[in-house]
């Protein structure tokens, strides 16, 4: 997997696969998108990016364990619920605010957890499969 | 202050001690210790026999609340839980310095304290089945603080399974008795009792509910766990499996106890079990020199008596069981914390090689003597009181000298442990020791000290615990207030010819010590026949009955899993199909549109797909069949699925075509005739049965009802146009949660898969 080509052309579809990944998890509430295919996308950014350059480059790139993607994704998500419990609604029951017309919700938290979580269940996988 | 408030700072307070406890700070003894502050300002409310409540509510549909209730049973085990705790995590600063993992120790062992907590509050009966199983699952941690040894492993392994198989018993006998009494409120069922009592199920509520508090507790023949638990470090052992946690099994017969006294399977069983696991543990005891396992058998011991005086009927026996449990754990804490320090200041902690330490330890030495004297029931330690409640329950009872008969055999033993502990280590000529040994520091020394003047303060003055905490447990344990005079001279009664006679064989025990132990521990049987023998051979059968599944189910090839998989989706299927008479032809009006095209891209994809000649031809085949849906759904209005499809077409080709070109797979179709033949049938079977499902699909008519809902509010409710991930991270947000949970465990277990792969390819060790 260590062709020229995909060492090259990887090294432009990295950036610009995250920039991609975000604008589609940010958009994901009005028009399609979201932190699902947001996740994908960024995670095949990844991939293409170490599959020539191997484990250590994944992990230099990354600075956490893959494992900690799904761990925080999965915390944020969980957190994301909790200001419902405490205005004694139900669990995951999303809280909106709109300061200066700027909407804000912890819906938004919710995507990034699914994001990272998406991203860190697929290269712990890949993190696995790479040779180090 | 509210209850549930308490529980919720306990469990949130984990993370503060993790990072407290990773640099080994005493700081973190703050933590128990405010909670411990907090529970004795309720003190003076619940003295006046009220009780706090706090209740949430949980899952209202199944009648289930997070019930909280604090009442003097309550109150005396949160107090000796967060007071113990306090002492434990003090003396594990210290302790535990230079042990790794600390901050992960640190935190399951808060959770674990806040666990307990929410285990004594409860007063849902299926709260409380939560918070106990959740103290099973921390014990299994911290007995598996040293996950490297294989000892360690197989004690918090049988940990786990003997007290959840227990608990899962119990569940099973929660859910029978609230069907019965149509809720889980202990309070509420405790205001039933006659009616409970008097069902044709009550017996086997008993049996299934006895059978957790058995398990929890330790009661023989379901003792082993608990000694084998001795591989934790000391604190653990101090903190669970002496002061607390095994206490929670008697802690839920003693809750219940108002409910069933009396009742002849109650008296049998608890009567019972209780006697015989005193005659075990006193046997046993007797067998050890190391003083951990020497003190987790006269906690077996202990909880023997505490479960026999439950048995016994009326009040005497419930101001027994309160007194007993709070001298036990206020001893028996300070004196493993002892065998703790002897352990870590000797390096050795056998009792036949240690002698003399006073000389270099005096600190120590009176600490472990002052606890080792109210463990021996003398005056004037609050021990003595204890035992002669015990012995004055027992004389009471209507087999009273059987009764009587067992307690002095169990209390004699008791005597001789306490004199190992005290007299064997600490008196005599000194003995040389792997270490030098010297006095620990404050930190280790000021939480047994405290428990062990406690144990003193106690005895001289009985009433200052007599009123405010053991009378208001002891009503609750009864099920009506309670009048008794606590107090250590009751005069010259049978009680106190009984405690001599204790102390008479207790010492004669001892001095015959070591020719009783070499005899006893010559006995062979005990380890050949014995329950932990039982566990070993039944851990082995589940292993064979696996092995023999897996090699009978698993061939280990991907082609036949995927073969028997799509086949008996497809023959389930057609079986639907055809019994259900479900076919049906939908319209096929207006199907020539333009998308058609897509239609035959698909079809050639396909054809593609079958006609490739290898992998790599195979896999963008499919790919191209994965995009061609991916269009379709894009035409038909979908452009969210369209774009996640794309989305995992893509990450799916470069995945797949990374692995295909490291591992051997074989270039070229290597089937026979036949299997060609098998594979395309059940393949050709399988889409026939999707496409007939299909049309049946269609030609129903569409109901619009949920799509209308989540267009209609998609906007004002959630404040997205996108209705695909309104839906994703708002209305169906818990599933949401759910499924991302399944991804990454799916991702971890796929790499440990690869790992474990790898490590058998490359020969590594395993």
């Amino acid at each position: 997997m260590n062709s020229l080509i995909l060492l090259t052309s990887s090294r432009i579809v990295l950036p610009v696969a995250i920039l991609f990944s975000v604008y589609v998890l940010l958009r994901g509430h009005n028009e399609p998108g979201g932190g699902f295919i947001g996740g994908l996308i960024a995670a095949a950014g990844i991939a293409v990016h170490s599959l020539p350059r191997g484990r250590n480059a994944l992990v230099r790139l990354l600075r956490v364990s893959p494992k900690a993607l799904i761990g925080s994704g999965l915390m944020l998500a969980l957190l994301s619920g909790l200001p419902g419990l405490l205005l004694a609604e139900p669990f995951l029951q999303h809280q909106w605010a709109f300061p200066g017309g700027l909407p804000l919700s912890t819906t938004l938290v919710f995507d990034v957890g699914v994001y990272l979580c998406v991203i860190g269940a697929v290269l712990t996988f890949l993190a696995y499969y790479l040779e180090a | 202050m509210d209850l549930a408030l308490v529980v919720f700072i306990a469990f949130a307070s984990a993370p503060l001690a993790a990072w407290l406890g990773g640099r080994s700070s005493p700081v973190m003894a703050c933590v128990p210790l405010v909670l411990a502050i907090c529970f004795l300002g309720f003190a003076p409310l619940v003295a006046e026999g009220q009780a706090v409540t706090a209740a949430r509510d949980w899952i209202p549909s199944l009648g289930i609340t997070a019930a909280f209730r604090l009442d003097g049973l309550s109150l005396v085990f949160a107090l000796l839980i967060t007071g113990v705790g306090t002492a434990v995590f003090l003396y594990a600063s210290l302790y535990l310095k230079a042990y790794p993992r600390l901050p992960r120790f640190y935190a399951a062992l808060t959770l674990f304290m806040a666990a307990m907590l929410g285990a004594v509050l409860a007063d849902d009966l299926l709260l409380l089945v939560v918070f106990w199983e959740l103290t099973s699952l921390t014990s299994f941690l911290l007995i598996g603080f040293s996950p490297e040894k294989a000892a360690s492993r197989r004690a918090a392994q049988q940990g786990l399974l003997v007290t959840v198989g227990g608990g899962l018993a119990m569940l099973a006998g929660v859910i029978i008795l609230g069907q019965i009494a149509g809720s889980y409120s202990i309070s509420g069922l405790i205001a039933r009792k006659a009616e409970i009592a008097g069902h044709p199920l009550a017996s086997t509520i008993i049996c299934l509910l006895a059978a957790g508090a058995f398990a929890k507790s330790a009661q023989a023949p379901l003792h082993p766990w608990l000694a084998n638990a001795m591989v934790a470090p000391t604190p653990v052992s101090a903190f669970l499996h002496s002061a607390t946690m095994v206490k929670l099994g008697v802690y839920l017969l003693a809750r219940l106890s108002p409910v069933f006294e009396g009742h002849q399977s109650w008296v049998l069983l608890l009567t019972g079990f209780g006697g015989l696991t005193m005659l075990v543990g006193a046997v046993l005891a007797l067998r050890e020199t190391d003083l951990k396992r020497v003190l987790a058998y006269s906690t077996i011991i202990s909880l023997g008596t505490l479960v026999l005086m439950i048995g016994i009927p009326g009040d005497l026996s419930a101001m027994a069981v309160v007194t007993f449990l709070v001298v036990h754990a206020l001893y028996k804490a300070c004196l493993f914390l002892v065998a703790g320090i002897v352990d870590h200041e000797t390096g050795t902690r056998d009792s036949a090689a240690l002698g003399g330490l006073r000389h270099a330890m005096p600190l120590t030495a009176l600490v472990a003597f002052a606890g080792s004297l109210s463990m021996a029931g003398l005056p004037p330690f609050i021990g003595f009181a204890a035992k002669e409640l015990v012995y004055e329950t027992g004389l009471a009872a209507s087999t009273s000298w059987l009764v009587v008969a067992v307690a002095l055999v169990a209390n004699a033993v008791m005597v001789v442990i306490a004199c190992i502990v005290s007299w064997r280590c600490f008196a005599g000529p000194p003995r040389p020791t792997p270490r030098k040994p010297h006095d620990p520091g404050v930190a280790m020394l000021a939480g047994p000290l405290v428990l062990a003047s406690l144990g003193l303060v106690f005895g001289l003055a009985p009433w200052l615990v007599s009123d405010t905490l053991i009378l208001p447990a002891a009503a609750a344990v009864a099920g009506h207030p309670i009048d008794y005079n606590l107090a250590l001279w009751h005069g010259f009664t049978p009680m106190l010819l009984l405690s001599l006679l204790t102390l008479g064989l207790g010492v004669a025990a001892f001095g015959s010590w070591t020719r009783i132990r070499t005899q006893l521990s010559g006995v062979e049987q005990i380890a050949l026949w014995g329950p932990d023998r039982v566990y070993d051979r039944a851990m082995e059968g589940l292993q064979s009955v696996a092995r023999w599944q897996t090699q009978a189910i698993q061939s280990g090839s991907l082609r036949s899993y995927t073969g028997y998989t799509v086949a008996v989706a497809a023959l389930a299927g057609f079986a639907t199909l055809i019994s259900q008479g479900g076919f049906a032809w939908p319209s096929f009006a207006g199907i020539w549109q333009p998308e058609l095209v897509i239609a035959v891209l698909l079809v050639a994809a396909t054809l593609a797909v079958l006609r490739a000649r290898n992998f790599v031809a195979g896999i963008a085949a499919a790919g191209l069949v994965g995009f061609a849906v991916a269009l379709l759904f894009l035409f038909q209005g979908a452009p969210d699925l369209a774009f996640t499809q794309f989305s995992v077409e893509a990450l799916s080709i470069v995945i797949l075509l990374a692995i295909v070109g490291r591992l051997p797979f074989r270039d070229s179709d290597y089937r026979r005739r036949g299997e060609k033949l098998r594979d395309g049938t059940i393949a050709l079977g399988a889409g026939v049965m999707a496409t007939l499902v299909m049309l049946s699909v269609l030609a129903q008519p569409f109901d619009a009802r949920l799509s209308d809902f989540f267009r209609a509010e998609s906007v004002p409710q959630a404040h997205g146009r996108n209705l695909v991930n309104v839906i994703i991270v708002d209305f169906r947000a818990l599933d949401t949660l759910g499924e991302i949970a399944v991804l990454g465990l799916a991702g971890i277990a796929a790499a440990a898969v690869i790992a474990g792969l790898r490590r058998a390819t490359t020969g590594g060790t395993r």
